[in-house]
């Protein structure tokens, strides 16, 4: 906040924007890291796989974007520090924080009677206490100069009590309570904290969580990360995603 | 003046001794009472410049243990240092065993093995103070300087300090080798209810290097050059804040280094980008943009609180130094604050 003045937090500039994205190694997250870096953006794709993430970011610079590889746990404290300093080092302060990292638990899944304290725990340091810690390391650079958005990728199991869902969808429904009280905490300082789902898609993770499900009922990771960037570049709220719900908290 | 040996639970509860140079009076408060000494229309400038973890522990090119310290990046993949014998932090850098000499070409292994830089030139000042150029640039090496780094410290205090102890709440670049420790006490609920009181917030981001090395001649040397970059959005505000007959307080002496070394460089006037200082500041130098300084509690004799004398007169921060020790005032890092403005 550079100055006394209430700042709106408006759309924002993609061109030449510092990014983090977690989870960037595939899905929606290594679709959105090369959505991100096609319209200028300066990106750095995190996520624990080292190989999977640099042919990543391999295909991004070969395409001509700008991309870093930076190998690491969103569910591990002590490489929360890392993460967000080796990426403002290397693309400077950061505007774009996307928090697409996430975990199911193990798969199949399973009624909570079955479902392990350890899983549980496991599933919110990823899903959860992950993103809450990168937020409070990143976003204060981000209020001093007035500007930032942080997305929290979440999904309709935040909402809906889907049996044998109930560790992941305890971390999405405690994720979007976050980030609403980053948006309120954060108002008037033009940081901006959008909780965004992308319904249901053609990806890994579906394909772990429901291995029998019609592809063809799916969404292509690609365009769901296209109407994410609509919606940064906007100001506003975007209209209803054909899946699931999309919310621009602030 | 007793150092403090750790950092304290609640660091707005920390002590702040204000220095008022044009009354010339002193007066004891907490860090928490920031906003009573600032009005709407001052300028809070901070370093916003993250810490990086800059200790590696190694070999020498023998084989011998060593430690390096980096002192600031130079270029890709390539890092100023300063070289320690064997043993680490928990020894006064200036009982440390010297580490072997190193030539040019040669090769230090950091990270039992996993990490290594070759020595490029050494230093007229110090044969310890060397540029080093790593085996690898870009995400890889960043990655491995967080994997194998730890922070700067030294003996006072009482055990290994984690990374996250000397950040500051709004770090960005990790270009700082120690904390930019004056800002360190200041948590958002304070910076937010200053700006709702009409006080402006800016930023530098300046690389604050090693504050000691053990070496006589390097000690003498120092603060080495160091490099900072200034946002056109700072510049603004402090012309906005002077234009308004408003205060600029500098949140920590490298920002009082970064803002007056850009002037001094450019006849007077603020220019955003990115610089390199050597200027240092003492007693007799008239500062062309800084108003007053926040800072830590420092002992005469320190390059930082010879700094203070281009704000303040020698009779009052002799007089605040005396009272700070009689009060049980704590130094270094993790001490208390003073406000000279």
């Amino acid at each position: 906040m550079a100055g006394a003045a209430v700042k709106t937090a408006t759309g924002m500039e993609l061109r030449d924007a510092a990014a983090i994205v977690t989870g960037a190694s595939r899905g929606l997250g290594a679709a959105l890291a090369r959505r991100l870096a096609a319209e200028g953006a300066r990106v750095v794709l995190v996520a624990r796989g080292a190989e999977e993430l640099t042919r990543v970011a391999d295909q991004i610079r070969a395409a001509g974007g700008e991309a870093h590889a930076l190998a690491a746990d969103v569910g591990d404290k002590d490489a929360v520090h890392a993460i967000a300093g080796a990426a403002a080092a290397l693309v400077g302060p950061v505007d774009l924080l996307v928090h697409n990292a996430s975990t199911l638990g193990p798969t199949p899944l399973r009624l909570l009677l079955d479902t392990e304290c350890e899983d549980l725990e496991q599933v919110l340091a990823v899903n959860l206490v992950g993103p809450f810690r990168l937020t409070k390391v990143v976003a204060g650079s981000m209020v001093l100069r007035g500007r930032g958005t942080v997305v929290h990728v979440t999904s309709d199991a935040a909402t809906s009590a889907y049996p044998r869902w109930g560790a992941y969808g305890v971390s999405k429904a405690a994720l979007e309570h976050l980030g609403r009280i980053w948006a309120a905490e954060l108002e008037g300082s033009g940081v901006r904290v959008v909780t965004f789902d992308p319904g249901e898609m053609d990806t890994q993770m579906h394909r772990d969580a429901i291995p029998d499900a019609d592809p063809a009922t799916l969404a292509d990771p690609a365009e769901v990360a296209a109407r994410l960037l609509a919606q940064l570049r906007g100001g506003g709220v975007a209209g209803a995603a054909p899946r699931g719900r999309e919310e621009a908290l602030s | 003046m007793k150092p403090a040996s750790w950092p304290r639970d609640d660091a707005l509860d920390e002590r702040l001794l204000h220095i008022d140079p044009r009354a010339g009076t002193l007066q004891d408060g907490r860090v928490r009472d920031l906003a009573r000494w600032l009005r709407a229309g001052d300028l809070c400038v901070v370093n916003d410049a993250a810490t990086l973890p800059a200790s590696l522990a190694g070999a020498g090119p023998s084989g011998a243990p060593l430690e390096v310290r980096l002192v600031g990046a130079r270029a890709e993949g390539r890092f100023g240092a300063v070289l320690f014998g064997a043993g680490d932090w928990r020894t006064p850098t200036e009982k440390r065993p010297p580490p072997e000499v190193v030539a040019p070409g040669e090769t230090i292994v950091l990270g039992g093995g996993a990490l290594r830089a070759t020595v490029e030139r050494l230093s007229p000042i110090s044969p310890r103070l060397v540029d080093l150029r790593f085996d690898r640039e870009g995400a890889a090496l960043w990655s491995a300087l967080y994997r194998h780094g730890r922070p700067v410290q030294y003996a006072y205090l009482r055990a290994p300090l984690a990374l996250w102890a000397v950040q500051t709440a709004y770090a960005a670049r990790p270009w700082a080798v120690e904390a930019p420790s004056a800002g360190r006490p200041l948590r958002w609920s304070l910076l937010l209810e200053l700006a709702r009181r009409g006080v402006r917030l800016a930023a530098v981001t300046h690389a604050a290097g090693l504050s000691s090395t053990g070496d006589a001649a390097l000690d003498a040397a120092l603060p080495l050059p160091e490099r900072y970059d200034l946002p056109a959005a700072t510049v603004e505000a402090v012309a906005a804040a002077r234009a308004a007959g408003g205060r600029v307080l500098a949140v920590g002496t490298t920002v009082v280094r970064a803002l007056e070394g850009c002037a001094a460089a450019h006849g007077g006037g603020l220019v955003p980008g990115a610089g390199e200082t050597d200027l240092v500041i003492g007693p007799g130098f008239r500062p062309r943009v800084v108003t007053g300084v926040l800072t830590g509690m420092h002992e005469p004799g320190q390059s930082h609180h010879a700094l203070l004398h281009a704000f303040a007169a020698p009779d009052l921060l002799a007089r605040a130094h005396a009272h700070a020790e009689a009060a049980g005032y704590l130094c270094h890092e993790f001490g208390d604050s003073a406000l000279v403005l």
